[in-house]
This record gives C-alpha cells, structure tokens and sequence, in this order.
C-alpha cells in the first residue's frame, strides 16, 4: 500500500516549487514516486533512496584510506577543529534550512569563526550591487499576475530552474496576464543560443563579457539618444527596437544570473542592469530579480543579515561582525591562506571553487557535512552523512524571492541518521564545553 | 548532478567542452575525442561534444564543475567572485588521456598527481 504526501516543496533550486506530490510506503520510510517536479528535482527526492548511500560518518588518514567513526567522534573531531583554529572558514549554507544556519552561527561567534554561504560563487556581486544602488524587485507572484516583458539576461531557466517559466514567468495566466506566454514578451541576452534563448521572441547573442556596454547602450536608447552602429556585437536597430519594447510594456522583469555575476565586470554589470531597471520606472513599472540557484541561499543571506547585519563572507574571528568582500570572502582567504580549518555544510566547494582554492582545503584540518559524496567530501578529513533536509527533515527555506517557505518532512531518514540542524546543536554543545561557556 | 557526482552520468554532463563544428573543423578533430584544454591558469582533459546550445564560433562552453575549475581565472579582483567566465584556453586532441571522474580528478590534482 502506498499513501500520497501532497503540497510538498522541491528542496532543488530557488523557485523552491510548492505543488509536488509524492507517493510514499505506508510506513513512510520510502518514497516510491515523484509527481510534478523536473527532472532534476524527482532525481533529488530519489537519490535519498539510494541503496549506496553513505549512513555512517567516514574519516579518512594521511595516506587516503577511510575508516568508519560514530556519530559521537564525529562530534568530538569538528568541535576541537574549529575550536583549536585561530580562523576556521565555515562555509556553505545553501541546501540546509535556516533552522541549522542559525545554530551553525551560534558556533562561529564561539569559535570565531568567517561564515560564507554559496552566494561567494554566485550572486555574491549581486549582493553587492544592491548596496551599491539599490533594488526594485517584486515577487515571483507579481511577476505572474503582472508581468508582460520578461528579461532573461546571462541566465538559462530552460535548464537550470526548469519549472520557472511554466510556474511564473512565461506561460502561466495570471490576474492581469490572462492571455499567458501569448501577450508576454521574452527578451533573452545570451552569448550562446540556449534552449531559454530559442523560446524567446528576441534573442541578443551578445559577445561574451559585453553586458555593461550592452545594458548601457540599452539605458542610452531608452533615452532617445545617439548610439554607435553596434554595441557587443548587437546592431543599434536591434538595440533600439529591445528598448522600444520593453517601454511599451506594462511591467517589465529583468532576471539574471551567472552570465552577468561571474563575467568580468562582475558587480559593476548588475549596477547597470538595476539602473536600467531604475531608468525603466520612468516610463513603466519594472523590476529585477537574480536567478538563485541552490534552494535555500537566499535564506542564509536572509538569517546572516538579521543576526550579523551583512548576507554574506561574515567574519567573526576579532569577536564581532566584519564584512569586507574580496578579503573576508572564501576564496581570497583561501588563496592567501589566511584561515587554518575549514568546516563545509550544505554545499560543494570541492567542484564549484577554482582547483587552488580546493588545495587550500585538502592540505587543511577539514569536516563536510554532506548526505552525498562530492568532490568536497573526497579531500575533506571528516565526512559526516546527514538527513536531506525537505525529504527527510522539515524546516524554512527562503525562495529567491525572499519568501519564506516551510519545507516538508515526506520520509524518515535511515534510522540512527542525524539532521544537519541536531549534528550542530551538538557540536555546539561540546564547543560550549571546551571554551568553558555555561 | 543530484543522482550523485561520484557517478559516471556526472562526467558525462560536466567532463565536456561544447563546440561548434567550425571549431571542430579548425581542430582537426572528431566529435567526442578527449582534448586537452589549457589556459593561464591549468591544463585539463574532457571529452569535445558537439555544441547543443549554439551556434557559437570560436566560443566554447565547459558546464561548471570541478573540470571547468581546472582551468578557470581563480582572481576576484576584490570581489570574493572568480572570474569563471570569459578565460582564453588553448584546445588540443589528446585522444589517448583518460577524462577523470570528478572525485578522482579533485584528489589526484590536490595530491599534484596531476
């Protein structure tokens, strides 16, 4: 017999879909099928379900070889690793639920410790173009009832937030939107011509790295004036009809992503693309809104700025909060090597840091609290498997909207299993206990 | 990449580098041969696929992971932000070198096997 878990929420991507159902045992230990989520996200709820996965914390010797720990000398190792560093990096965040965030940054003010989160490696220079210039944004439920221009600029939805057009953006009919994708207009800016981009009814192939002299040229026709005869690639007609377009609309959504945060420019692109979207409200409604990948990222900006007042790269090692990106971010403290332990949660540096950054963390004291193998989890000195939080643990996670959402609890974990969120309420216990804190 | 990324459907999305048949041409190269990839930065080897989202001359794509972060520009120019983007690279055929799985790949080069 099998029972159905309905309402259940993707712990995959930021659109942190809210309508999945899924079909689980009586006795809810397995899940047996995954309706309404792509395919990347089925394949997270049935990965939990694999027959090789890791239940038992591993740690691994000089030479290579692992040995098998208990949960309890897992415990021991990370709390005398962080607190025997002078400046432990802990870093990640992103696929746990604020809940564990905010236990984990209770330890760092302990042990004084930088506290980054994935955004470092991706909207990181959002973050700070934001508080460069400001934000008009919205949320993803205006730009469904409202939105009839959608920019998608440097960003892939087709295979990197598969249900974000289908559930927002594009084809659904809304309150003001009744007619769906036919009385919308999609803008894609893309040096390659993506599946997102052969949807669209305009697609700027931009040269690679061109987007500020694009997005200016694009503020400069808003305005009426002289434009040279092409910008990045892109002739002025073209350039001018995109612009006409997006001013005959009635709400305009600029969405971007890694194209524009990890090309050169890097902040400076989004302090552009934000004042276009400012230019735009002098002729229209607009706004603009990155593209967040991992589920819950927005969420740990969310938890560190209340808490620490700065979303990302917090150092707390001279006991309280400093936030100075491209010295308290991981990779430039890593590449310095100014910090002497690193403790991963909810998150891959291993694949997504560049290979010296990797190094770094492969010839230091390290732990990664990760339910998968990854290529973290294979130069860290300390694996530690934990529950899948939003299969196997509830919790809230933060849409790339800034909604706050409850995840659901669909499956138990394997018994003897840990959540994120009770492996470091015992860590902080035993940190507690060596710094002497009551 | 959520089935698990000690799996071979890992190598075989990431363990690439997308081209055009132009490219392909220049190259002298069959599709799927491994080449070796190469920037100012590090040196890698992938298999060359034919490019799915193009056409793009002269441009070529290595979805990101840990074969991409062999070679990318690690400086952040005091942002916190590699630059992942936009690197020059040298491609070669290197039909005879094995592409690594990424957990292999990770270890080998942080051992400096590689």
């Amino acid at each position: 017999m099998a029972k159905i878990v309905t309402d259940v929420v993707c712990p995959f991507c930021g659109t942190l879909c809210d309508d999945l159902e899924v079909k689980v045992t009586d006795d809810n230990k397995k899940i047996l099928e995954v309706c309404n989520a792509c395919v990347i996200g089925t394949e997270k709820f049935l990965h939990s379900q694999a027959e090789d996965r890791l239940k038992v914390p591993q740690m691994q010797d000089e030479e290579g070889n692992w040995k098998e720990v208990s949960i309890k000398d897992a415990v021991e190792y990370t709390a005398q690793t962080l607190c025997n560093a002078k400046k432990p990096l802990m870093y990640g965040w992103s696929s746990t639920n604020c809940e564990a965030q905010s236990v984990g940054h209770e330890i760092a003010e302990l042990v004084g410790a930088v506290v980054d989160n994935t955004a470092t490696v991706c909207h990181g220079t959002t973050l700070i173009a934001v508080q460069d210039v400001g934000v008009p944004s919205c949320t993803l439920g205006e730009v469904k009832n409202r939105a009839d221009r959608i920019v998608f600029w440097g960003c892939n939805p087709a295979h990197a937030h598969p249900r974000h057009m289908s559930r927002y953006s594009i084809f659904p009919r809304g309150f003001f939107t009744g007619k769906g994708h036919k009385a919308r207009k999609m803008v894609v800016v893309d040096p390659r011509s993506t599946d997102t981009a052969k949807m669209a009814d305009v697609h700027l192939q931009l040269e690679q790295g061109r987007d500020y002299e694009l997005l200016s040229a694009l503020r400069v026709a808003l305005r009426g004036a002289p434009l040279p005869e092409t910008v990045a690639g892109i002739p002025r007609e073209t350039i001018q009809d995109v612009a006409a377009t997006l001013k005959s609309g009635r709400f305009v959504i600029i969405f971007f992503g890694m194209g524009v945060t990890q090309s050169l420019s890097k902040n400076h692109n989004i302090d552009m693309a934000i004042s276009l979207t400012r230019d735009l409200n002098e002729y229209t409604k607009a706004a603009i809104m990155p593209m967040r990948g991992h589920y819950n990222v927005t969420g740990s900006g969310q938890v560190l700025g209340w808490q620490f007042g700065f979303p990302y790269c917090v150092d707390l090692s001279r006991g309280f909060a400093r936030y100075n990106p491209g010295d308290s971010t991981s990779n430039d403290l890593l590449r310095r090597g100014e910090v002497d332990a690193v403790f991963v949660l909810g998150s891959d540096p291993g694949a997504h840091f560049p290979i010296s950054s990797v190094k770094k963390i492969a010839h230091l004291p390290s732990v990664c609290v990760d339910p998968h193998h990854t290529p973290t989890s294979a130069v860290c000195k300390l694996h530690m498997p934990v529950a899948f939080v939003g299969v196997e643990e509830a919790g809230c996670a933060y849409r790339m909207d800034n909604v706050p959402i409850e995840t659901r609890k669909v499956v138990e974990p394997p018994e003897g299993m840990v959540s994120d969120e009770e492996f470091l309420k015992m860590v902080l216990k035993r940190v507690r206990e060596i710094k002497g804190v009551a | 990449m959520e089935a698990g990324k000690e799996k071979p459907a890992y190598t075989k999305a990431c363990g690439i580098i997308e081209m055009d048949d132009a490219d392909f041409k220049r190259l002298g190269a069959w599709r799927n041969t491994n080449v070796r990839v190469t920037s100012e930065f590090g040196s890698v080897v992938v298999k060359a696929v034919q490019t799915t989202q193009g056409p793009h001359p002269g441009l070529a794509f290595i979805p990101m992971g840990p074969w991409a972060n062999m070679v990318i520009n690690p400086n952040t120019y005091s942002t916190g932000m590699p630059t992942f983007k936009g690197v020059p690279v040298k491609v070669e055929v290197a039909a005879d070198e094995p592409v690594y799985d990424s957990l292999d790949l990770v270890r080998k080069a942080c051992r400096g096997e590689i």
